[in-house]
């Protein structure tokens, strides 16, 4: 596998959030929604790997789009890179969300940052009818919503304090459009107790729904096993690995705690 | 042919490895997951992830945490078990030419004798006996950390175990080669040192340990001054090969250990930013042998200056 690729751009979403393309002809080939790459950021104390979900892959430019918050110190030197510099990736890793055919209608589902991964699915998924629900705090933090406007059919927008769209949490807006429409699978991601909500939602209405999960990780393969994540098992509980059989999970499995 | 000349290859308790680079328990999983990246046959060895008698689950998450130049971990030796290992991953390994080190733990003496009866009539090259993860309440650790309870777990297993014999170290002593003398003295064919140190990470915002299991071992570059100075007292103070680990990334941290008198070397944490790490380590110690016109391995080891 060839680490070393190319910063294409960094652009601005908004205050602490940008979208970073990156030049790579092997990752943008073989890059499926949902999964991820595992990137050395640099600066002085990121000394491990920092995993980004692909936010958009372009397959005839043999590049791919990483959306990233500044958190901590890696995202912080990451943000610090120029167009043109050598970068060191890893990827693409895990398991990402299904794409079947049968699955005609369906719904995502994203709160925050949770939403890059879903863009990518919008875009790649076969079904005839894409709704997008997309949940931000405030005004100020939404982002991508052209974006998302132009991969599917109906976008909405909700913010807790309905500075912008609808007001309340995604997950209101998702028991809503289940009530008036016909879903065949639902795709979250975003904060745990989102996901966990929103899992809930799905499994009253007997709507099968994926999950993309967060871990703290280590090697990004399945080697070190120290991304565990709790999920049901012939009737009691193991941990799987994020990395390795996620990051996304049927949400059936998932055990939230 | 330049490569010819240098000879890479070093024997430690009757053990032929081809290099001096050896996979780290625990870090290294069964081997898959790299062997999409290289060839595993250049490796001296894999010292495969820590097993135990019956599968285990582990530690609750989050099992790391960074550090300056390093990690904490509490992964607590999730592992599917003896009898899956034998099974499922030996024959998977034995389709490359590198030593399996079967990594054991047990929680009482008893559980240690059977692990290595059964490891002695599987197919594995070595037994490296786990006396010092710092990640489980058990036994282990318990066993590795006093000169008592060392001698006797290794003088009951010695007796059992058909392969040659690693105890692996736990640096969290006050004394190291006080313990590796015992594992000595009661039978062990080799040490291998150091497991990892305990620490903790604490998140000021949320008053929180990082950790699931609120302490955990640290490996990485940050530990290597710890491990240099361990691997080089317990060279001088036991006769029996000392295998060197903590921190290791480069050829050149390679030759460090070497030269502090360790035989061989397991890499381990490196492997998490680079993936290539124990494979370039092979490539950086040929190149450090042929720029300081060093012949073999054996010309490296305790050959520090001091
Ligand atoms: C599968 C997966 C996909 C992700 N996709 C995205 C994405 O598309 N966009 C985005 O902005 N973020 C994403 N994240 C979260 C992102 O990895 C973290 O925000 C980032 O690692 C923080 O690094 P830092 O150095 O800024 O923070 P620090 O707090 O300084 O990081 C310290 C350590 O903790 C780890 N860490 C901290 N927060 C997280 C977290 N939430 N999840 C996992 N590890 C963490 C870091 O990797 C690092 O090892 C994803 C995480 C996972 C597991
Ligand atoms: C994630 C992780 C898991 C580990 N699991 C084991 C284990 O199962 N058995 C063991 O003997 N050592 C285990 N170790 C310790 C390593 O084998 C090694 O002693 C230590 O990490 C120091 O080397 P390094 O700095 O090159 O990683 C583990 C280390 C890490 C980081
Ligand atoms: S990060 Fe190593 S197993 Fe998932």
């Amino acid at each position: 596998m060839n680490l070393i690729h190319r910063v294409g751009s960094i652009k601005p979403l908004n205050e602490d959030t940008f979208l970073m393309t990156i030049e790579s002809a092997e990752i943008a080939a073989a890059g499926l929604p949902g999964q991820f790459v595992n990137v050395r950021c640099g600066g002085p104390d990121a000394y491990l790997r920092r995993p980004f979900s692909l936010c958009r892959v372009h397959r005839d430019q043999g590049t791919f789009d990483i959306g990233v918050q500044i958190r901590g110190r890696g995202t912080q030197a990451l943000s610090l890179m120029r167009e043109g510099d050598p970068i060191d990736i890893m990827g693409p890793l895990g398991r990402g969300f299904s794409l079947k055919s049968e699955d005609k209608r369906i719904a995502v589902v994203g709160g925050g940052i949770g939403v890059f991964p879903l863009l990518q699915l919008l875009r790649e998924h076969p079904a005839a009818e894409k709704l997008a629900l997309l949940g931000f705090r405030i005004r100020d933090q939404v982002i991508m919503e052209k974006d998302f406007r132009d991969e599917c059919h109906e976008l909405c927008i909700s913010t807790d304090d309905g500075s912008w769209g609808v007001a309340g949490f995604v997950t209101s807006l998702l028991e809503k459009k289940l009530a008036e429409k016909k879903i065949d699978r639902v795709f979250i991601c975003g904060p745990v107790p989102m996901m966990k909500r929103a899992v809930e939602t799905c499994k009253g209405k007997n709507i099968p729904c994926e999950v993309s999960l967060e871990e703290r990780m280590g090697c990004g393969i399945g080697a070190c096993l120290v991304c565990a994540c709790k999920v049901k098992l012939d009737g009691c509980w193991d941990y799987a690995h994020v990395c390795k059989d996620g990051p996304v999970f049927s949400g059936e499995s998932v055990i939230f705690e | 042919m330049m490569e010819n000349r240098i000879d890479l290859t070093v024997n430690i308790a009757g053990l032929s490895l081809k290099n001096p680079v050896i996979a780290a328990s625990g870090t290294f999983g069964f081997g898959r997951e790299y062997s999409a990246f290289f060839n595993l046959s250049r490796l001296g060895g894999i010292a495969v992830k820590g097993l135990t008698l019956k599968p285990r689950k582990g530690n609750p998450p989050p099992r790391i945490a960074e550090t300056p130049a390093g990690i904490l971990n509490s992964v607590g030796l999730q592992n599917p078990g003896v009898h899956a290992f034998i099974r499922d991953e030996i024959p998977f390994l034995r389709r490359y030419e590198t030593a399996i080190i079967a990594n054991a733990s047990g929680n009482t003496v008893e559980e240690y004798e059977e692990m290595v009866s059964i490891l002695s009539e599987a197919d594995v090259d070595a037994v490296e006996l786990n006396l010092s993860c710092p990640n489980v309440k058990e036994g282990c650790l318990v066993f590795g950390s006093s000169v008592s309870g060392i001698t006797q777990v290794v003088s009951r297993v010695r007796k059992l175990c058909k392969k040659p014999l690693i105890v692996k170290l736990t640096p969290n002593v006050t004394d190291i080669s006080e313990i590796a003398c015992a594992a000595e003295a009661a039978g062990a064919d080799a040490v291998s040192l150091i497991n990892t140190l305990l620490g903790m990470a604490i998140d000021a915002k949320t008053r929180r340990p990082v950790l699931g299991n609120v302490t955990g071992g640290l490996s990485g570059p940050a530990v290597k001054p710890i491990a240099l100075r361990m691997v080089y007292e317990v060279s001088k103070a036991v006769k029996i090969p000392v295998i060197g680990m903590g921190g290791i990334t480069t050829g050149t941290d390679m030759a460090e250990f070497l030269l502090a008198g360790a035989s061989a070397v397991m890499i381990g944490t490196a492997g998490f930013v680079n993936p290539y790490a124990w494979v370039e380590a092979v490539d950086g110690l040929e190149r450090y042998m042929l720029e300081s016109g060093v012949k073999s391995v054996s010309e490296l080891i305790g050959g520090l200056m001091v």
